[in-house]
């Protein structure tokens, strides 16, 4: 099967999803109104209430979404074969993801620009609040232990790549200071940090002593490193000690020194992993050597993992947060919500949907394919760096040599992973420090002492060693608890959804179906892995899992509940005039 | 005409770039005229201007900002003989 095709395709349902389902989403079910005054209009304040151009709006929404996660995900995914990882891409965007999106804005639009955690508390009561609370808290912890294991696994196999991260550093802190000092305008600085970082990737990838290989020095794979360890193991601490620490700095800084200036390189990176797939895609036309299905995939299903295994991607509660938190408040038309959230979303599908095709057209043969993703261990622990590679063929169509096209494609993920994980240390410190006011800890709410504990219990999590291999051997195994805890936040934004389209008398299977489906597949998931794999008496026994396992599953149980009895409640109550 | 939609392109992706940017500025303007403004009128809602009280511990903290403001006024010497930056 050509690979073209299957891009050209999801594209096009895509559109149509676009053309026809979210109008009618949009105008028959929540009837949006051109004159409807939006917070950006009503609260319109310069800073956070602001109006602003669709298209703006739609680009910055969209460089928010779009990172490391929906390329992971799909590249673990495609083991079960590639039609199950595209179909659910495909139809998830269409069907979940769009809506999610596209509803939560509305949703917050219609609500003064709330965000999803305020309209918890308003639409159904304190107790989802706290819930909502509870799942962002796991949410990031998981982030911050799977970014980091991704970061450092791509640290030691392209070990080109550390170098040109690592100078991304100081380049954005120039450019936070020409932009905010200076007033220097930042399209400029920012190409031209791009352009260095670029260059120091193309001689790093070419010069051997501009690698720094942590293994290699230790004396590669078969050697001793520290404490006893062995090197990869070893090489895997340290990255994970240098990169705590970096983000232990990173996330106390203000945000225009380093994390803001950081996000103009990584949009421009994210437009650049685009073009080189895409095009390389059309110049290499090549054919897709995976397997529809994997036949030998037997140790794990895909039913329901696959679900929870593609979160960004098909659909993200992190979207939610994006839509409520920023772009809400500065959406000038109401009508413009499909826009801005739908195609928001519709772009992210397009990102999943080209890294599958990046790993699905990577081997020579389907029983390479096979040799690689030989059971689901090894394509947790190996999909990102197939899809690194795959990237890079596609991009050796462009004329951009293999090497060179591997490391520029680690950046990229580096980047975007290194991004999200200072974000989400950040948005841990505030939710302990919230904690700690709440149930009255004022040491909580020091800065330091929320970000050390963030720091630790993250690094804690991602270091305990899994099996006979050491440090950094199960990190992978946690995507899957990321993927669900992503997903049980969007089940909340879904109910919270529901509930208002409830409340206004108008037809909810739209979100309501949406929400049955990924609660439905989390609960399956975690009972079959909780019970039957990572408890003491299952398959593969895992204290640490088990009991993030439990206590995931013990929220999916709350959301089921608190969602019954809120949706059994709620009356017609808002007046659809309003 | 070709040139003109490269322009629009550039125009359009450096407001996407300078979106948050932007609104940080405003930010940090808002909340320095916030303090400003508390500052300015704290007594008069009934809080204590807590800048007679801490004048003494913010000194060090101010003194170089304020060796620059008074130059920026005009005066080459601290008009304030209580506060001696130079």
């Amino acid at each position: 099967m050509n690979a073209i095709a299957i891009a050209a395709i999801g594209i096009f349902i895509f559109l149509l999803g676009y053309r026809f389902y979210s109008k009618f989403v949009a105008e028959k079910i929540f009837r949006l109104d051109p004159d409807y005054v939006t917070p950006a209009h009503r609260f319109k304040d310069g800073v956070d209430f602001v109006p602003t151009n669709k298209f703006v709006l739609w680009g910055h929404h969209f460089t928010s979404v779009a990172g490391a996660a929906p390329i992971l995900g799909p590249a673990i995914a495609v083991y079960w074969g590639w039609l199950p990882a595209v179909l659910w891409v495909v139809l998830g965007t269409v069907f979940a993801a769009g809506v999610h999106d596209f509803g939560t804005l509305v949703l917050s639009v219609r609500n003064k620009g709330q965000s999803i955690g305020t309209l918890a508390d308003k639409l159904v009561g304190q107790r989802a609040k706290i819930l909502f609370l509870f799942i962002i808290l796991i949410l990031v912890l998981m982030v911050n232990a799977v970014f980091a294991w991704v970061i450092a696994n791509l640290f030691i196999t392209f070990p080109s790549s550390v170098l040109p991260v690592f100078i991304q550093i100081p380049l954005a802190i120039w450019i936070g200071h020409a932009v905010y000092k200076k007033n220097v305008k930042m399209l400029v600085p920012s190409l031209i940090a791009l352009a260095v970082m670029y260059a120091v990737a193309i001689l790093a990838a070419q010069v051997d002593f501009l690698q720094i290989d942590l293994v290699g020095y230790m004396g590669g794979e078969e050697g001793a490193g520290l404490f006893g360890l062995g090197a990869v193991s070893s090489a895997f601490f340290i990255w994970i000690l240098v990169l705590m620490g970096y983000v232990y700095i990173a996330s106390t800084l203000p945000v225009w020194k380093l994390l803001q200036p950081r996000d103009f390189i990584n949009s421009h990176q994210l437009v650049v992993g685009l073009a080189i797939l895409y095009l390389g895609l059309l110049f290499t036309n090549p054919e897709i050597t995976a397997p529809i299905t994997n036949p030998n995939a037997d140790d794990v299903s895909w039913f329901p993992l696959l679900f929870i295994t593609i979160a960004c991607g098909a659909i993200s509660g992190f979207h939610g947060l994006v839509s409520s938190g920023t772009s809400s408040k500065q959406l000038d038309k109401e009508t413009d919500a499909r826009f801005v959230g739908y195609l928001g979303a519709v772009g992210e599908g397009i990102l999943a949907l080209v890294a599958i095709i990046a790993v699905i057209t990577l081997f020579p043969t389907k029983e390479d394919f096979l040799a690689t993703y030989s059971n689901f261990q090894e394509a947790s622990a190996g999909g990102l760096g197939a899809f690194v590679q795959g990237a890079s063929q596609l991009a050796t169509g462009l004329g951009i040599p293999a090497e060179i096209a591997a490391t520029i494609v680690s950046i990229i993920v580096v980047s975007f992973a290194a991004t999200t994980l200072d974000t989400s240390v950040r948005l841990m410190r505030y939710i302990i420090a919230e904690l700690g006011s709440e149930y009255n800890v004022p040491a909580l709410t020091k800065t330091h002492v929320a970000t050390t504990i963030a720091v630790v219990s993250s690094a804690a999590l991602v270091l305990i060693p899994e099996g006979p291999q050491g440090f950094g051997s199960g990190g992978y195994l946690l995507w899957p608890l990321f993927g669900t805890s992503n997903q049980l936040l969007a089940g909340i934004s879904l109910l919270l959804i529901s509930v208002w389209l409830k409340k206004l008398g108008r037809n909810y299977l739209i979100t309501l179906i949406p929400m049955i489906f990924l609660l439905f597949m989390t609960l399956y998931a975690m009972v079959q892995q909780v019970l039957f794999e990572w408890a003491w008496w299952g398959d593969q026994p895992s204290s640490l899992l088990f009991i993030f396992g439990a206590i995931i599953m013990g929220f999916a149980i709350w959301i089921v509940i608190t969602a019954l009895s809120a949706l059994a409640d709620t009356k017609q109550t808002i007046d659809p005039i309003e | 005409m070709m040139l003109d939609k490269v322009k629009a392109l550039i125009a359009y992706y450096e407001e996407v770039l300078s979106m948050p940017h932007r609104q940080e500025i405003a930010r940090e303007h808002r909340d320095e005229d916030d303090l400003f403004l508390l500052l300015l009128y704290s007594e008069m809602i009934g809080i204590p201007n807590p800048v007679y009280y801490y004048t003494l511990e913010l000194y060090p903290y101010m003194i170089e900002k304020f060796h620059d403001w008074h130059l920026r006024m005009g005066m080459e010497k601290s008009p304030m003989s209580g506060i001696r930056c130079c």
